[in-house]
């Protein structure tokens, strides 16, 4: 007979770490600490094996108000108005139920933006797939999208945006991340701190049942194999419902000054909420669980605190406020009640039927979790695939090319996905989803923001740090060129087994490419999410930071670009240096050539910065059309253009490598004829003049307009039905 | 005169809906579904969103919700009351509409704007359009496809009861400028009376061109313009 697994194993806790709680505590944990701990000190939780890292990033800019740490970053937009952003992962439970995995991702993001005090207004997807040629991807992709629509557009924010890609890695391993905005006026924004001996914790919200129990541990920080069906009773499931309730209840509540802290419950549930809310504020907290509203009787202390159930939020309250958000919570139709009293002295107490059945420092069980300086080492493997770069045909039709990218999923038109959202809800959706970055208007004001979202496992496959750095190039240049500048940054940051050397490799690489391009663009870091364990059966993810960019603008160009202002006889700029060699990770090396090698061209610090500052001036002299050059370089870029245009484009004879390289920096401009690009000493190139029902290329072939965008439309519709 | 926006728990656009009539002159004011009095207003607007989660079936819990009795009254009266994608289901459901929205044709929810054709003008919808007119205006509804028995269908053709419908850019209905698959490619519906009516696409998300199309002002300056008319005892 063999021994049964011990409760921390089972609980996904190392030996060394159930010794470092025998130690704090100096006794054995009862069941419900250790269940506590073992959440609170898991992966997804405790950052214990990026923390050490993170203070990498630049986080200081006279305009941000909190910075990482909180549950989401916020910025000054000048007037007393606030910006508040967040990123978060979703990925495992979106591989064990797509639907409800991103339905919830969804759900928590938008908690963490209320949390704050703002009012969530803006939602973007980033999500990553395996092909689209394997039933089960489209399974997963159907999944995801309706999830996000589902829960959504139900509960009433809108969805901007997102980014989609489509690799072998991201099959077993899809990846699901999400960004939530929010706006608020500074003398709303709250803290999630509880002070004041003898306020009380108002739980408020869904009813507490068992699902989701040990998301956070067992699923988001774990790798994943052939049992993982078998977690599929940690996945949450949404109640979009529930949850508008809550936002609008929540934000009555700030509006009328009855809470001295809030925090939502998200991972860890009560466990994170109570000892964070504590912990934050120098204090304690007495908690009964008798108190607590559940879904289904006969839950043990343990899975009361660790539940994942969504749409919760636990408020700090004064004892004479309490009846009036007892009453308010009655209004909004949800349920409340009190569960706890804050104390002096900083120990989480937790009772149930009378018995304590936790009794721990609340501040442990964040500040003690371990800290990992895991090992990092560089690929052996790199070196090779530098050497392996893409095997260039001498002449190539590029229309023939251009055409067979515009079939491709990712390149194609992904309004298959955000047509499912409502990306149009509050009346502030300038650009919508579909182009370069989406640009909102704050109504009432005459500021904007701008939003891009931008990852490419595949470039940061092949050189982590200069794939960081141009990411964050690449998302500034997106909400540049509809009229904004460069404000914040968050995060999410995706990669494998972290307890793999080259792995943690890429993530060092990653932090360091990502913090000198944020650095040289003066843009701070505001916030973050690191998901390690993206791997199942032992194969890691591509190295998959995603980008979050906020771009700020006031006033708003009263007529921004877009891609459909192309009209006949305008002419084709190109801006920014000349490269004729940057296929690794190109499109072009993808889908034309099923290869993947060579070195990607790193960034320039010096004119980076100088092309975006670039962009958003032309965007605000009036230039009718500017458009980031990225996935598939010229040729798709400017087959954007003339499709939502509906012109075609007259290229200059030239080398055919021009069109299909991505090197970084550079963005087209439409220009009415006569008029050149002012960009002082930046290179700009004339490159074509619109015009007539066909994107020729010289010599080196054509596409026919309308067969470009049948080609382009279809990509993604053709492969789901 | 002075419109109730109601917000029913899940509502989601009823802060647009009094926007964009504040934006086109109108005294708008936002009325919780609890509310059993509506004595103080000249109309009432339902507005998107889920009421009540849209939980067992669109509009199905919605229609009992207290403000529901005073919504009827107000349809007897000859008031004008309107119900916007949520709203419309809502009016469906509730009998002061014939027929009922079910989910799209292709089961996708759909955003995007849409074109449609204004089929008749006497309507708190339309009186300010001009029959043939063609609006670009936003389509936002998972269950937007209208339905109804055959006989119904009849009774609406032969009332003159559709008062826009999908179309292309050029005012062409056919089964491919159809969206979601609404019989007879019914986008807005009116009651005999012409003072109850219901659309899916939104026209208070097309009211100033920095959003794309103002295309939806003339629909919301009917129903502003027969608040202030004299209403038939």
């Amino acid at each position: 007979m063999t021994d049964p697994v011990p409760a921390h194993i089972q609980l996904g806790m190392t030996d060394d770490e159930y010794q470092a709680v025998i130690d704090l505590l100096e006794r054995e944990p009862r069941p419900a600490e250790l269940a506590m701990y073992s959440v609170m000190w898991s992966e997804h939780c405790s950052y214990k094996s990026s923390r050490a890292w993170l203070g990498r990033f630049p986080t200081e800019a006279p305009w941000v108000v909190v910075g990482p740490g909180e549950n989401a970053g916020v910025v000054d937009l000048g007037d007393d108005w606030l910006a508040a952003l967040r990123i978060e992962s979703h990925n495992h439970p979106s591989f064990v139920e797509p639907y409800q995995g991103a339905a919830t991702g969804v759900g928590g993001i938008l908690r963490d933006i209320f949390t704050m005090g703002a009012r969530p207004v803006a939602v973007w997807d980033p999500i990553r797939f395996g092909s689209l040629t394997d039933p089960h991807n489209r399974y997963l992709l159907a999944g995801v999208v309706s999830g996000i629509a589902g829960y959504g557009n139900a509960v009433g924010v809108p969805t901007l945006g997102g980014e989609v890609e489509f690799a072998d890695p991201y099959a077993k391993n899809p990846l699901v991340n999400v960004m939530a905005l929010g706006l608020l006026k500074r003398d709303q924004l709250v803290l999630s701190a509880a002070s004041g001996v003898g306020n009380v914790a108002v739980l408020l919200g869904a009813t507490t049942g068992r699902d989701g129990i040990g998301g956070a541990s067992i699923l988001a920080s774990a790798s994943f194999d052939a049992e993982s069906g078998a977690k599929r009773p940690s996945v949450q499931i949404g109640d979009p419902f529930e949850e508008k309730k809550l936002i609008e209840a929540c934000l009555e509540l700030y509006e009328k000054g009855l809470v001295v802290g809030i925090q939502d419950l998200g991972a860890a549930g009560i466990s994170c909420a109570t000892s964070e809310c504590a912990a934050n504020g120098g204090m304690g907290m007495d908690v009964d669980l008798d108190d607590v509203h559940l879904r289904e009787h006969d839950m043990n202390a343990g899975e009361i605190l660790m539940s994942e159930s969504q749409e919760r939020m636990l408020a700090i309250v004064t004892p004479e406020d309490v009846d009036e958000v007892l009453a308010l919570a009655e209004k909004w139709e949800i349920n409340a009640s009190t569960i706890g009293t804050v104390t002096a002295g900083g120990a989480l107490i937790v009772s149930q039927d009378g018995d304590v059945v936790a009794e721990v420092p609340a501040a442990s069980l964040s500040d003690d979790a371990p800290l990992y300086h895991r090992a990092a080492e560089r690929p052996t493997w790199l070196d090779a695939t530098w050497a392996d770069s893409a095997e260039l045909p001498a002449a190539l039709d590029v229309g023939d090319a251009l055409l067979r990218m515009l079939d491709d999923p990712a390149l194609g038109d992904r309004s298959w996905i955000y047509e499912q959202y409502d990306h149009q809800l509050f009346l502030n959706t300038v650009i919508e989803p579909g182009n370069d970055g989406s640009l909102m208007r704050i109504k009432g004001t005459s500021k904007g923001l701008a939003v891009s979202t931008d990852g490419n496992g595949r470039l940061c496959y092949l050189d982590p740090r200069r794939g960081g750095a141009r990411l964050v190039y690449e998302s500034a240049l997106n909400v540049a060129v509809t009229g904004a500048r460069p404000y914040a940054v968050v995060d999410n940051l995706n990669f494998g087994n972290p307890e793999k050397p080259e792995v943690m490799w890429q993530f060092l690489e990653t932090v360091e490419g990502m913090s000198e391009a944020c650095e040289a663009l003066g843009v701070p870091v505001i916030g973050g999410n690191v998901s390690f364990y993206n791997e199942t059966d032992g194969v890691d993810i591509y190295p998959t930071p995603v980008v979050g960019m906020l771009g700020f603008c006031d006033p708003i160009p009263t007529d921004p670009p877009r891609l459909d202002q192309a009209a006949d006889k305008m002419v084709l700029w190109i801006i920014g240096p000349e490269n004729l060699t940057d296929f690794a990770a190109s499109a072009y090396d993808r889908v034309i050539l099923d290869h993947l090698g060579g070195r990607p061209t790193d960034v320039d610090h010096e004119i980076g910065p100088q092309v975006v500052a670039a962009a958003a001036d032309m965007a605000h002299a009036g230039a009718p059309v500017l458009h980031d050059v990225s996935a598939g370089g010229v040729a798709v870029a400017v087959a954007e253009i003339c499709i939502a245009s509906r012109i075609g484009v007259e290229l200059h004879d030239g080398d055919w490598h021009g069109w299909l390289s991505e090197a970084p920096h550079r963005f087209l401009a439409v220009l009415p004829a006569g008029e050149s690009p002012d960009v002082g000493d930046l290179p700009a190139r004339e490159i074509g003049i619109m015009g007539g029902t066909q994107i020729a290329f010289g010599r080196h072939g054509s596409a026919l307009l309308d067969i470009a965008t049948r080609t382009w439309r279809d990509a993604i519709p053709r492969r789901m039905t | 005169m002075k419109t109730a926006v109601v917000v029913f728990p899940g509502s989601n656009c009823e802060n647009d809906m009094v926007y964009a009539l504040g934006l086109l002159g109108a005294d708008a004011e936002l009325v919780w579904h609890r509310e059993t009095d509506l004595t103080e207003f000249d109309g009432v607007v339902l507005p998107g969103g889920f009421a009540h989660g849209d939980y067992l079936r669109t509009g199905a819990i919605a229609r009992f919700s207290p403000v529901m009795a005073e919504v009827g009254r107000m349809a007897t009266e000859g008031k004008p009351v309107l119900g916007i994608c949520n709203g419309f289901q809502i009016l469906c459901e509730a009998g002061l509409l014939p027929g009922a929205l079910v989910a799209n044709r292709d089961l996708r929810f759909i955003c995007r704007p849409v074109h449609v054709r204004v089929e008749q003008t006497n309507s708190v919808l339309t009186r300010a359009a001009t029959p043939g007119q063609v609006l670009a205006i936003p389509l936002n509804s998972y269950e937007g496809n209208f339905t109804a028995p055959p006989d119904v269908l009849a009774d609406i053709d032969a009332g003159n009861a559709a008062v826009l419908r999908y179309c292309d850019a050029d005012g062409v209905v056919d089964e491919t400028t159809n969206p979601n698959g609404s019989a007879h490619s019914i986008a807005g519906l009116t009651n005999a009376a012409g003072n109850v009516a219901g659309l899916m696409p939104h026209p208070e998300r097309a009211v100033e061109d920095i959003l794309g199309s103002s295309d939806g002002r003339v629909l919301l300056e009917s129903y502003i313009a027969t608040l202030a008319a004299e209403v038939p005892a």
